[in-house]
Parts: C-alpha cells; structure tokens; sequence
C-alpha cells in the first residue's frame, strides 16, 4: 500500500486531539513492531497497530481514523502490556474511535458501532443488558435475522436464557447517562457521541 | 470477611452457573458476599469504545451503590473487573473526568474503595492452605488455566501477578488437589467481544485454544470470565463444522473446579448448564 504525504492530509492538531484524548505522546513509538506481532486481531487489520502509530507520526489522520483496524481493535491489552516504550495503544485505538465517531465518520465495520449503540441503549433503557433483545435487534438491524438462534433453546434449556428483562439497575445506571448528556450539553457544536441517526448498520 | 458483590449482566444470564458456583465456594470457605443493592451494568466494551465519561461513570456508581455495603467489591466478570479497575484509575488521573462526573454524583466518595477479583480474594484473603485444608477430596483432573486478556492486563491496571505467565489460578486449583498444566496460551484472547459482530475472528481465535488445550493433554479448560466461557463452551460445533477440527473439551468456571473439591453439589455450582456435556469425564474421574 501508498501512502502520499499530501500538505493538506497532514493534520497536527487532530494528533494532538488524539494525543489529549489518550494521554499519549506519539513519538514515543520507535516502530520497533512488538504491538502488531502480538496483536490477535492484525491478521484482519487494514493497518497493523504499529502503522496506525506511524500514521499518527505523519500526521495522516484520516489514514488511521477511518481504518478498519479501530474497530476491530479488541481492547484486549497485549499490546500496551508489551510495548518496550510504555505506549499505551489500546488508549490510543480508543481515543481514535472516540473522536471518528466525534466527528460522525461512518465505519468501514458498520455492525461494530451498531452493536455498542444497541448495547448501550439497552443499558439506558433497562440498566442492565437484556440479551434477547440485544441480539434481537442486532441480528435485525444487520439483516443476520437466524444467526445463532440454534443456540437460543439450548441456553433456555439450561436456564441460561431470560425472557423478560430486568429493571432493577436503572436508578444507578441514571446519574451515569445524565453525566453525559451534561458534557454533550457544554460542547453543542459536536454531534452526540452515540448518535442514533448513524444509518444503516448493514455490513 | 464481608465484601460487597458485584455479579454484573452475564452472572444473571448466561452465566448463572458462575455466580451459583461463586456463592456455594464463598459459603463453604466463609466468605460473606453481599450483592450490590440496584447493581447496574458496567458499560463493558461498548461503553469504553464510545463515551469515556460513559466508560467511568458507569462503575463510578455501582461503587458508590456498592459503598452502602462494604469498601471492597468482589467481581468475578474478568471484563467487569477490568472496567472498574481502569475508571477508578481515570477518575484518579484525570481531573477534567472527574469535575464532569461531579456535576451528577459524589465522586470523591468512592475514594479508597477496593475492587478485587475473587481469585485474588481466595488466593490472598482466604489463602491456600485453608483451601488445602477445607478440600474434601483430590480431584484427579488435568486442567488447563485459561486467564484470557482483562484479568491479568494491563498489569499496571488490574495489578495482577504476571501478565504473561500468570499463576493465580493454576496455585488456586493446585491447592485444591488438581494437576495444572503448563502451557502457552494462558493469556490469548478469544475475541470475547465480537462473539456477534465477528464471529468469524472468535472462531480462529477460539479454535487456536481449545486444540491448544487438547494438545497439552488436558482434561478441561477453568476459566474466569464469562465472555471466554461463552466462546470457548458455545462454539465447539461451529469449529468443528467450519474447520473440521477435533476441539471438544469441557469448560468449568474455576469455582466449580473448587467446588468439585470442596465436596460441594454439581448442582449448587451450576454444574451441567454449560453446552459441552463433562458427565463423561466427571464420572471417569469419579466425580459424578
Ligand atoms: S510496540 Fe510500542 S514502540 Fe513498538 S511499534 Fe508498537 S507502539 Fe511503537
Ligand atoms: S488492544 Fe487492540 S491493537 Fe492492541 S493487541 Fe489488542 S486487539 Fe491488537
């Protein structure tokens, strides 16, 4: 793959948004690769978590905010546990999801960001996750209408499967969802962050 | 001992045998787990790859709710442990995080508050020569510890043994008379979160482990997360239709392990609710 170093694609102040939002300075990195041969996922990656650094590096901001890799970045740690620099990656993957969908950017893996939308509306909904209607409404939204359903009565069957759900964590879970809001309130240029109006998450 | 008790979604869903087991080995070694009262979600992945705010908030007031019970909240959910552990650590450090979420809770409240995984409360607060005392019999199973990412990483954050080679559970489990062995994937992921959105990426990962755990030579996989449980116990079919593999072993929660040790019933620790059937084995082993 090319990369142009384009005057105009060079984006200092979106790194140093990526830099505040993470807490990480991006020249720490030295691209030595250690992130991206012990990442589970690189094998998916459009870009290897080391690339998405040498991006930030550059300056190519869109390269890395729009790259499949921050979705399919499974926050699973092995990479800020590792890195020789102490560069917290995982912080970095999240701070770049967190300002694309900021910046309403739609995702190349629409289903991902559909699902923790979902999830999340649940959460505020009910307060705690209500897994039949999370997989209901993904399985739906995505067009997947029978994936999995073969296990539905088999977790029923072993009483692992709720039919109703329950409401009981709405009040502790309020204040959380309000703390939001208030912060969305104090920036009104920006777009929510979980925006419903993302479109269709059909992959 | 008295801790507050943070279940969290999977517990009271998929993975009731985890909080059956859970409470039946606190009861038997004395631990007094009171749930949190009105607990909520903790926001999981979908939070923190949305909303920071979110992402903190969320267990910021379940330790507030947990606070009217004890100052330290047990969580078995590796993925739950793991969100409580990085908001306390981001409400700490940063204080532009916490002015937001002082303006709709008591933030500074939670201070001091301690949230420990229940491997961490057996092995240091209860310890294992009480559990090697309190064992009924050796159980004679080969187990394979699967630790998987959130409970041991980052070490900086979950303050956990080893993050490469963790050995809190193979000590746990040793100590109640079972082999452990050694082997190399401890601390691979399964892909835990893209179960439904990548499916396909679960699969490879998941297949990867369980041959992995076959090949070591063992009998069953402990985990401790009810993620990894999920992918590891509900996937077996689809990784032996897609990559026509052998994979087939049984997952226990490591509190059913204990259980199984303790003398305690299959049925008071959920046994037989996971989708891999382990009565072979059980009875092979003199356990049924
Ligand atoms: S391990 Fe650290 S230093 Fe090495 S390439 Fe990755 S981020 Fe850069
Ligand atoms: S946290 Fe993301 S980028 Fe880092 S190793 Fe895990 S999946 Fe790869």
């Amino acid at each position: 793959m090319k990369y142009v170093l384009d005057q105009e694609k060079i984006r200092p102040d979106l790194v140093r948004t990526i830099e505040r939002l993470s807490g990480e300075d991006v020249r720490q990195c030295y691209q030595c690769g250690k992130c991206s041969a012990g990442c589970p996922i690189a094998a998916d990656m459009d870009l290897p978590p080391n690339q998405v650094m040498r991006m930030l590096q550059l300056g190519l901001t869109d390269e890395a905010l729009d790259s499949r890799t921050i979705w399919l970045c499974a926050s699973c740690e092995t990479c800020t546990t590792r890195c020789p620099r102490e560069v917290d990656l995982a912080a970095v993957m999240d701070a770049l999801r967190h300002e694309a969908l900021r910046q309403g950017r739609k995702s190349p893996i629409r289903q991902i960001p559909f699902f923790n939308r979902t999830f999340l509306r649940l959460i505020k909904k009910y307060g705690r996750v209500f897994e039949m209607e999370l997989i209901g409404r993904f399985n739906v939204g995505t067009l997947h209408f029978f994936k999995d359903v073969t296990k539905a009565p088999r977790l029923f069957f072993r009483g692992r499967l709720k039919l109703w759900p329950s409401f009981k964590g709405r009040k502790t879970a309020r204040p959380a969802f309000q703390a939001v809001k208030n912060a969305q309130r104090h920036e009104p240029a920006e777009p929510p962050a979980a925006d419903e109006s993302a479109g269709n998450p059909t992959p | 001992m008295k801790y507050a008790y943070y279940p969290g979604c999977s517990l009271h869903a998929t993975a009731v045998d985890y909080d059956e087991s859970t409470q039946a080995v606190a009861k038997a070694l004395g631990v007094e787990l009171i749930e949190v009262p009105d607990w909520s979600c903790c926001g999981s992945t979908p939070a923190h790859c949305t909303d920071e705010l979110l992402a903190a908030a969320l267990p910021a007031q379940n330790l507030l709710a947990a606070k009217a019970v004890a100052d330290q909240v047990v969580v078995c959910c590796s993925a739950c442990f793991s969100r409580f552990k990085f908001a306390q650590k981001h409400i700490e450090e940063k204080d532009d995080l916490r002015a937001q979420l002082s303006e709709t809770m008591p933030i500074d409240e939670i201070e001091g508050m301690q949230v420990r995984h229940l491997i961490d409360v057996l092995v240091r607060d209860v310890g294992l020569e009480k559990i090697e005392q309190a064992k009924q019999c050796d159980p004679q199973l080969k187990v394979v510890c699967y630790y998987g990412c959130l409970l041991t990483r980052p070490p900086k954050v979950t303050e956990w043994d080893d993050p490469e080679d963790p050995q809190m559970m193979d000590d746990l489990l040793r100590a109640a008379g079972m082999e452990t062995i050694d082997w190399p994937f401890k601390t691979e992921c399964c892909g835990a979160t893209f179960a439904l959105t990548r499916t396909d990426i679960v699969l490879r990962l998941t297949a990867e482990i369980l041959q992995m755990a076959r090949e070591v030579g063992a009998d069953c996989i402990s985990v401790a997360c009810p993620l990894c449980h999920a992918n590891l116990d509900m996937r077996q079919d689809d990784i032996r239709k897609k990559f026509g593999v052998e994979c087939d072993i049984p997952i226990f929660y490591f509190t059913q392990l204990l259980g199984l040790a303790l003398g305690l019933e299959k049925r008071d620790l959920g046994i037989g609710r996971a989708l891999v059937n382990c009565d072979e084995l059980l009875t092979a082993k003199g356990l049924a």
